[in-house]
């Protein structure tokens, strides 16, 4: 299920200088699961647009984002008190009840924010994840700290070595010689797809496409799997590695 | 004393307790609407467009989005007519008591004949749209659409193999709309559809390519409704046949607008993506826009602009 309502903006404050974290207060019941996503509708623009939700609790969702167009731009300058029309509940996100003991997080920039509710919510099922995240350098990085406070292991990576392992994500799972028995993901395609070549340990992975509605209706965002076609943000976004075709 | 407002409309037989439907491609076969509200206020349902074969459709990217609007290039994606009849079609219907429109489309004069013939025999389905902006793989891609002969074409095939009424939607990307329509009407079309989303294109400046895969899409949105309204207007004063009228339309005002300019009914198509609540809302508002403008029963007003 999935519900419109109008949410307030408690706070928005850049974490880098390109992301920006939004904490907004409203009605949250039909969010259900780590990694769905909210749709905001935006003055002046057509279609809304599509952020993971990083962490929710009873009266509130958080979102990470990242400006990169005309829409996110409009976002970084809302103020707390703005009221924002918005879709939630959206998308199937990631399921915990898999049989896994010591999953594997892996996020690479702003796929990094749905792994943190992910994490909280297998530590509250007793299950002990290990978290990577990766980005391309060290002024990229948010939320080390804030995963380290939840007593996990983190490890972080940047292309350019300024910040944790030099190198991706599979990088630091080769070389700290990770063992897990199950994979989360969220980030860029090549990383998905590396990470998929990396290990044959079974997942969930979430994917990314330019949606129109964001609720399964307009057939914009379809992608093909092993088991027919999907709609990645009805469907999806996330996908089990078993249904995955590249 | 409580005014009554009559919104009721007739549509070659067919009475609709309002005039708004959601626009075929814009709605899928209602099941993700109905999570939102009861589908039972709609005057109908317009159908995701329908082929023999399912279809995949056009490669990703294929959603732009524009000033006002958006461009898609999905490309039919459907599960293919027998599947439509056997699974979607019987679920529309438990979710849905109103009449319902099917939305065909071709590639071929014989696929149209086969999807509207197997349609036919469908009970549940009231109204047949026939979708003639797809390209004939018969004459080098050339949408049946752009020429009077090959739209009057299928209408004459499709209405040989049906006794439903039989509305033909027409693009919008044509020199001459009103030959077209004429000559549906000649071929036995019950009415008309329009308009179609109209050809456009984005580019990415910065990656320095089309921001769509197939590079370039239906355009749709408020933007295209002064367009919508000027084709209606011109179609209905020029054929006998009604005509629903499509494009654009986001507002109970849209609606009578659009009916002021010849339509007997109006379809509701991009607006829903951005809002799912849109139809439902603007059947709402009908009755206060009404009283605004002084309109008991809207089926007066069809085409009283002259």
């Amino acid at each position: 299920m999935y519900k419109k309502g109008i949410y307030t903006v408690l706070s928005n404050e850049p974490l880098t200088p390109a992301v920006y974290r939004m904490v907004l207060e409203g009605d949250t019941q039909y969010i259900t699961r780590s990694g769905q996503f909210i749709n905001i509708e935006l003055e002046g623009k057509f279609l809304r647009r599509p952020i993971s939700v990083s962490d929710y609790d009873a009266t509130t969702v958080t979102i990470i984002y990242k400006v990169v167009g005309r829409g996110t731009e409009q976002m970084k300058g809302m103020a707390a008190g703005q009221r924002l029309d918005i879709l939630t509940g959206l998308g199937n996100g990631f399921s915990t009840d898999n049989g896994t003991e010591r999953p594997l997080l892996v996020g690479g920039g702003v796929g990094v924010p749905p792994m943190y509710n992910l994490c909280k919510r297998l530590l509250a099922e007793g299950k002990r994840p290990m978290v990577i995240i990766g980005f391309n350098t060290k002024e990229e990085v948010f939320y080390f700290e804030e995963f380290k406070a939840l007593g996990v292991d983190v490890y972080c990576s940047t292309a350019d070595g300024s910040f944790g392992t030099k190198g991706f994500v599979t990088d630091v799972i080769r070389e700290e010689g990770l063992v897990f028995d199950y994979l989360y993901t969220c980030g860029p395609l090549p990383m998905l797809k590396a990470l998929y070549d990396a290990t044959e340990v079974d997942g969930e992975y979430s994917f990314e496409e330019r949606m129109g509605c964001g609720f399964g209706a307009c057939m914009g965002c379809t992608c093909k799997t092993k088991y027919g076609n999907k709609r990645i943000c009805k469907d999806g976004p996330v996908l089990k590695r078993d249904e995955i075709v590249w | 004393m409580v005014k009554h407002f009559d919104t009721s409309v007739e549509l070659c037989g067919v009475r609709l307790d309002n005039p708004v439907i959601p626009a075929s491609g814009t709605f899928g076969f209602g099941r993700e609407f109905a999570e939102y509200y009861d589908l039972d206020c709609l005057g109908a349902i317009s159908f995701k467009g329908t082929t023999r074969d399912a279809r995949f459709g056009n490669p990703t990217p294929r959603i732009a989005e524009c000033s006002a609007g958006l461009i898609n290039s999905v490309g039919l994606q459907n599960p293919g007519i027998d599947k439509v009849i056997a699974e979607e079609l019987p679920h529309l219907r438990q979710i849905f008591h109103k009449p319902i429109v099917a939305n065909i489309s071709g590639f071929s004069l014989e696929e149209y004949e086969e999807c509207c013939a197997k349609i036919d025999k469908e009970e549940q389905v009231e109204i047949i749209e026939v979708n003639v902006s797809c390209p004939n793989v018969h004459n080098g891609g050339m949408s049946f659409g752009t020429q009077p002969e090959s739209a009057a074409e299928v209408t004459r095939r499709v209405k040989a193999v049906t006794t439903k009424p039989v509305f033909i939607k027409l693009s919008p990307n044509v020199t001459d709309i009103v030959a077209i329509a004429r000559a549906c009407e000649e071929a036995g079309a019950d009415g008309i559809c329009l308009i179609n989303t109209l050809l456009g294109m984005r580019i990415d400046t910065m990656r320095r390519k089309p921001v769509i895969a197939n590079k370039m899409g239906g355009f749709s949105g408020d933007a295209i409704f002064p367009v919508a309204v000027r084709m209606v207007y011109q179609v209905a004063n020029a054929c006998k046949i009604p005509v629903m009228g499509c494009g654009g339309v986001s507002s109970a005002s849209d609606v009578i607008e659009m009916m002021m300019a010849g339509a007997t009914a109006v379809q509701v198509g991009a607006a829903n993506l951005k809002n799912p609540y849109a139809a439902k809302e603007i059947i709402e508002a009908l009755p206060q826009e009404m009283e605004r403008l002084g309109i008991e029963r809207l089926s007066d007003i069809i085409g009283i602009v002259k």
